[in-house]
């Protein structure tokens, strides 16, 4: 079937618009970047449409990568039907983003740089998901990570934006040093590292791996997904991550690389399924994720900020979907997830480019008369999170909702409330960039087609795309998801989403200033969200100042200077130090030296004297 | 016969010997140094004769034909560099000769 080729196609587009790239025309590397992409989504079609229904997993071995004792990591591709959606998702929403970048970024430097790491960026997010052991995974996982980190850093003359990609780099470090370890427990156990093995031999022979090892994995897979997918307490990076041009925030850091932590809980679930206290841990991260950074976004005035807390909350519901059980639920909204917040992220750089490069919300304003296409897609984008029915929100959070209440109602009610919130902060948005009057500057335009099109594409995804039945399609992999026997549930999501969007209506067109003063009525509160519970500047003063002046009091002025440079140095003084003592006998006077020579004899005859001369 | 006693001879020696040490550590001037070396060399030449005759063995002999022929080849180089330190110093004051100082 030539699995291979999906990867394949955007790594040669790689290395060729990063070793031919500057001398390519901008049209040609259009063509390279954009064909790549388009070339490994047709071959996906013609891959699933000739493996049909998928009812067992297709594994295709190339070569054995590592063999080392009983370890044996093959270049192994797979699909199944997680893998299928997955595949979709990528190539199909990234086509449509890369589409959309050759009008974005059409004048900015570094074009060919820019479409290199985002096809490579391609060929690793499709190695993570196709991979067939935890150890090709992990490639792709670091690989994605990799290309985050260049192309948050794009434009590395700001420095802020070259910060953000270290934190990003670093604070997913933190997260794959679970990771890490999570593979080399499932190696001790398992003795393998495929997963059809680790999880054949999970289902035959529980008895072998107890329920401690299984929870460790459990747990230790979560604080990597916690890293890549922006959860408490890793989440920091991903509001900064958007220094990066939005194209890379719709792809990268909305639809696909920071949605690899759900896949790879969901790819895991035999083993959480068997490790509760994990689910249960991953569900309670999710849902305290997906609250605690919703009302960080109410406050947040840079539009491109507002849908990054709305990214992290999102994929926090995600988890919670996971956590309760309902894995296909959580895939599902995966998948909508990609569809409407890619398409909010790029109708916020559609808006940044009408208005040239202004992200902030408060000299937007009255915008809908000026870019109306633009305004139209973020409008349904808006919706469908917001979980109004029949759009593609309501379908999948109904779902993780209603496995959530199954699970336990204080997580429902939780996951309501973030649904009213969530539903407010984005229509806070969309009002305040697009009604009233415009409060700006700059001349808005609308962008090209370029761009126009592929919003309406995903407008139509993110309007329909609750009806791709994704949980159906996923039932012969993962326990049957709770049905929704009680009506009552949808009501109360649907409406608290209503509320949040008559409360923003209400709050900001209309009666603009009334939301300045409950701000001011908050006060101490306000302030709180506004500077997001201070946990960057917590973490700075308890982890980042310590390790920092750790570093430099006692591993550079303590270690380094002190001991290391203190012993090379110690020796060197040392050294001249006798040196400066025994060159007194170097006088260079001749007849000191015969002086010294002669009382030298005289010694050696009375030491011979003294030994023999006497018998 | 009466010949000369060994000890004799080894007296003489060291005599001599002891009379170039002296002269090599006091004296100022590098030729009457010089000669002091030769006198320390044939000094020690006596007393390998004296216990090549005593002991009737050839090998002294050769040893004090060894030691003639290094004394004539430092003779050689000794003058020489005599010869280039006064071109040089405008002097043969030994303890003015002092660059090697360390």
């Amino acid at each position: 079937m030539h699995l291979w080729l999906i990867p394949a196609f955007p790594l040669a587009g790689f290395l060729l618009l990063g070793l031919a790239g500057r001398r390519m025309s901008q049209r040609l590397i259009n063509t390279v970047a954009v064909g790549s992409v388009l070339l490994s989504f047709l071959w996906v079609l013609r891959t699933l449409s000739a493996l049909g229904t998928l009812e067992q997993p297709h594994l295709e071995s190339y070569f054995t990568w590592i063999q080392s004792g009983a370890l044996r990591a093959g270049f192994d591709l797979m699909v199944d039907r997680l893998t299928a959606v997955m595949m979709l998702v990528v190539t199909g929403v990234g086509l449509l983003i890369h589409i959309y970048s050759i009008g974005y970024m059409a004048h900015e430097g570094g074009y060919y740089r820019f479409f290199a790491f985002l096809n490579l960026f391609m060929f690793f997010m499709l190695t993570l998901v196709m991979a067939a052991n935890f150890l090709l995974m992990f490639v792709g996982w670091e690989g994605v990570g990799l290309c985050s980190y260049l192309l948050i850093g794009f434009y590395f003359h700001r420095k802020s934006a070259t910060t953000a990609g270290n934190k990003a780099f670093i604070v997913n470090r933190i997260g794959d040093v679970g990771f890490t370890l999570a593979i080399l427990l499932v190696f001790i156990h398992f003795q393998s590292l495929d997963f059809q093995t680790v999880f054949a031999s999970l289902a035959t022979n529980p008895a072998g791996v107890t329920a401690a090892a299984l929870t460790a994995i459990g747990l230790l897979l979560l604080v990597g997904a916690t890293g890549k997918s922006a959860q408490i307490p890793l989440y920091v990076w991903l509001p900064d991550a958007m220094e990066g041009p939005t194209p890379v925030s719709a792809l990268i850091h909305a639809a696909t690389m920071v949605t690899a932590g759900v896949y790879m809980v969901a790819r895991c679930a035999p083993i959480y399924l068997q490790a509760p206290l994990a689910l249960e841990a991953v569900a309670w991260v999710g849902l305290a994720t997906a609250f605690f950074s919703a009302t960080i976004g109410l406050a947040q005035n840079d539009i491109k900020k507002v849908f990054a807390y709305s990214t992290v909350s999102q994929l926090g519901y995600m988890f919670l979907g996971l956590g309760a059980g309902a894995f296909s639920a959580g895939i599902f909204h995966l998948v909508t997830h990609a569809f409407f917040k890619a398409l909010l992220f790029l109708g916020a750089g559609s808006v940044i480019h009408a208005l040239g490069g202004e992200q902030d919300l408060r000299n937007m304003g009255g915008l809908r008369k000026h870019i109306p296409v633009t305004f139209f897609t973020i409008l349904c984008a808006a919706v469908a999170i917001a979980g109004v029915p029949p759009f593609s929100g309501f379908h999948s959070k109904d779902a993780i909702l209603i496995a959530a209440y199954h699970h336990s109602p204080l997580m429902f009610w939780i996951g309501v409330i973030t649904a009213g919130l969530t539903a407010f902060y984005v229509f806070r948005a969309v009002f305040l960039a697009f009604f009233g009057s415009y409060r700006g500057q700059a001349h808005p335009h609308e962008s090209p087609k370029v761009m126009t099109l592929p919003l309406a594409a995903l407008a139509l995804l993110s309007l329909g795309g609750g009806y791709f039945d994704v949980p159906r399609w996923l039932h012969p992999l993962f326990p049957a998801a709770e049905e929704a026997h009680e009506p009552w549930l949808v009501y109360v999501s649907v409406a608290a989403g209503l509320i949040g969007i008559l409360a923003a209506y209400g709050l900001y067109v209309a009666r603009p200033g009334l939301a300045g003063q409950i701000a001011d009525r908050l006060g101490a509160l306000y302030r709180l969200v506004y500077n997001k519970y201070f946990v960057d500047e917590i973490y700075d003063r308890a982890v980042v100042r310590p390790v920092v002046d750790g570093s430099q009091t006692v591993l550079w002025r303590g270690v380094d200077v002190g001991l290391i440079d203190g012993a090379v140095n110690g020796i060197g003084s040392w050294a001249r130090g006798t040196g400066a003592v025994l060159r007194l006998v170097q006088s260079g006077n001749i007849r000191s030296y015969a002086a010294w020579v002669v009382w030298g004899s005289l010694v050696a005859l009375l030491g011979f004297v003294a030994a023999g001369g006497l018998r | 016969m009466h010949s000369v006693p060994l000890s004799w001879y080894l007296i003489l020696s060291a005599v001599l010997f002891g009379l170039g040490v002296a002269g090599f550590l006091l004296r100022r001037n590098i030729i009457t140094v010089f000669m002091c070396i030769e006198l320390m060399l044939n000094a020690v030449n006596l007393s390998f004769v004296a216990f090549s005759y005593q002991l009737k063995q050839i090998d002294g002999h050769l040893y004090a034909f060894f030691v003639m022929v290094v004394a004539a080849a430092e003779a050689a180089v000794g003058l020489a560099i005599i010869l280039t330190v006064f071109k040089n110093r405008a002097t043969l004051q030994i303890d003015e000769v002092d660059s090697m100082k360390g």
